[in-house]
């Protein structure tokens, strides 16, 4: 059996985005910028792409510009924001401590530039809490930035609660939205959201693609100077066979996201359930306040790495926020955010599944992870260590 | 290109000498579960030769491999060999490790070291 449970690395692109791909390709070939028919066609469908997209979020299409994705959106943003905040006097930003790295590290660079930055705490449950929120808000602050839904345990945040406080006390409020659009109603205008970051490969469309949400108002930092395409704010010709591919995948997954959640939803809960089962195991970050697709363990007494290749021998393509698997010394910084110490961060397993996932693929990733925790256990010394009572369990 | 080579799987998916010995007669520990990796390596020796060896491994699977294979290399060795083994000889063993997983041979090294040294501790006179 063959398992794709890795969507929120990337999804596999619909046939409506490789459709919509294909037929810009080898149709709308032109240059928008052209004012020639075959350059005006192109322009047309640039236009007609913006437009979708606005509507699914609630947006004009002016305030949308397209990128090459959810990382040049976020720092387009942060860069904005802080280029706002300097002109006034305003160099303090809020954040929470399990953002993306396009966030953190963006943040990292404004703070050598004289910004103060807080970082808000997610708590176990993954969740920031609004009360922490308002109370970090002063004068100076320039920017609350918030993701939408986090990349590694899927726990969501009460976005239109911050929006409405970050609208209240004046403050630009910016969410992170990559692994939420396409997954979640969206509505910046109800949200009071400002501006907001997102990437087509996240759902269903093609990778190197994105668009920064910018409410009327905010002008927009170039990241890249040059033209005068996406009205002077983003240089160089537009991606338009992505972009157009992008327009349709998001149409296809906002049309069948209430269809889609239910079903995901019912399968995350299913795995959830049969994870459990494992002993010294926990789930990370709040049961219920996470997206539909996001499953995200910590097992005791062993080492993710371990689990993802045991796991991809039996057909399942899974994640870790152990340090081993991407070469850094820490386990992941959103595991440590919720409070997971060192030794279990890095025995964790993240599962995202997709729309198509069925029953009996849950039964058999539950099967698979419990045969692997049990191997993997059979000669750790830690677990060892743990069971003869030599080192106390962190997870009951 | 896969991330290990065939001779890493090969000894993740087969690990050898998996387990425990019983009143051993050198036992070493080394790494620990901060970083992500724990080795624990046992050894039964007799007339100054190893005659048996097994491990514990809390790791990746590089960890695990390399674990597997410094057993293999010492078996049947005399100890003062054995305290030469490097983390290069068992890296080449494995047919290389990528970079940022070589420590995993440093730890293997590490561990059996280790263990030769509680045996010696533990009989001064060789």
């Amino acid at each position: 059996m063959q398992i794709y449970a890795d969507n929120a690395a990337t999804t596999k692109m619909s046939e409506a985005a490789i459709e919509a791909m294909n037929d810009c390709m080898r149709n709308w070939w032109g240059n928008p910028s052209s004012l020639y028919t075959i350059g005006q066609k192109a322009k047309e469908k640039l236009e007609e792409a913006r437009e979708e997209i606005a509507a699914i979020i609630n947006a004009s299409p002016r305030e949308i510009i397209f990128t090459s994705g959810g990382s040049e959106s976020d720092n387009q943003a942060l860069l904005t924001a802080a280029a706002k905040g300097n002109r006034s006097g305003k160099k303090h930003i809020i954040s929470s401590a399990f953002e993306h790295h396009a966030i953190l590290h963006t943040l990292n660079k404004l703070k050598k530039n004289g910004f103060e930055v807080t970082l808000l705490p997610v708590h176990e449950n993954g969740v920031i809490r609004l009360d922490e929120l308002e109370a970090a808000i002063r004068e100076d602050t320039c920017l609350v930035t918030i993701m939408t839904a986090n990349n590694e345990i899927g726990t969501i945040q009460p976005i239109a609660e911050i929006g409405e406080l970050c609208r209240r006390r004046g403050v630009i409020f910016h969410t992170d939205a990559v692994q939420a659009v396409g997954h979640l109603p969206i509505d910046v205008k109800a949200q009071n959201i400002d501006m907001l970051s997102a990437s087509a490969h996240k759902f269903h469309g093609p990778k190197g693609v994105g668009f920064l949400y910018a409410r009327k108002g905010i002008i927009l930092q170039n990241l890249i100077e040059g033209g005068a395409q996406e009205r002077g704010k983003r240089a160089g010709t537009e991606n338009l066979p992505g972009i157009t591919a992008m327009a349709a995948a998001l149409k296809e997954a906002a049309a069948n996201m209430e269809r889609d959640n239910a079903h995901k939803t019912e399968i995350r809960d299913y795995l959830i359930k049969g994870l459990s089962e494992i002993h010294h195991s926990a789930l990370n970050g709040d049961a219920k306040q996470r997206l539909a697709g996001n499953v995200n363990f910590s097992f005791e007494g062993i080492e993710g790495e371990s689990i993802l290749i045991l796991l991809d021998q039996m057909g399942i393509s899974a994640s870790s926020g152990s340090a081993c698997t991407s070469g850094a010394l820490d386990p992941s910084h959103v595991l440590l955010a919720i409070g997971r110490i060192h030794d279990v961060a890095h025995g964790s397993l993240r599962l995202t599944i997709g729309e198509d996932i069925t029953r009996e693929q849950a039964d058999y990733m539950i099967d698979s992870v419990k045969k692997v925790v049990a191997h993997l256990r059979s000669f750790s010394p830690v677990w060892r260590d743990l069971t003869e009572g030599k080192k106390e369990f962190i997870l009951k | 290109m896969a991330l290990y080579s065939e001779k890493v799987m090969e000894h993740f998916l087969q690990p050898r000498n998996v387990g425990v010995i019983e009143n051993a007669d050198g036992v070493g520990e080394v790494g620990n579960a901060k970083c992500g990796d724990i080795m624990k390596m046992y050894l039964k020796i007799d007339d100054g030769i190893i005659t048996d060896v097994k491990f514990e491994t809390f790791g990746c699977a590089s960890a695990i491999a390399s674990s597997s294979m410094a057993t293999e290399l010492i078996k049947g060795q005399r100890v003062e060999d054995a305290m030469k083994l490097t983390n290069q000889a068992v890296a080449e063993a494995l047919d290389g490790l990528p970079a940022y997983k070589m420590h995993c041979s440093v730890l293997a090294e590490e561990a059996i070291r280790s263990a030769l040294e509680d045996y010696q501790s533990k009989n001064p006179n060789g």
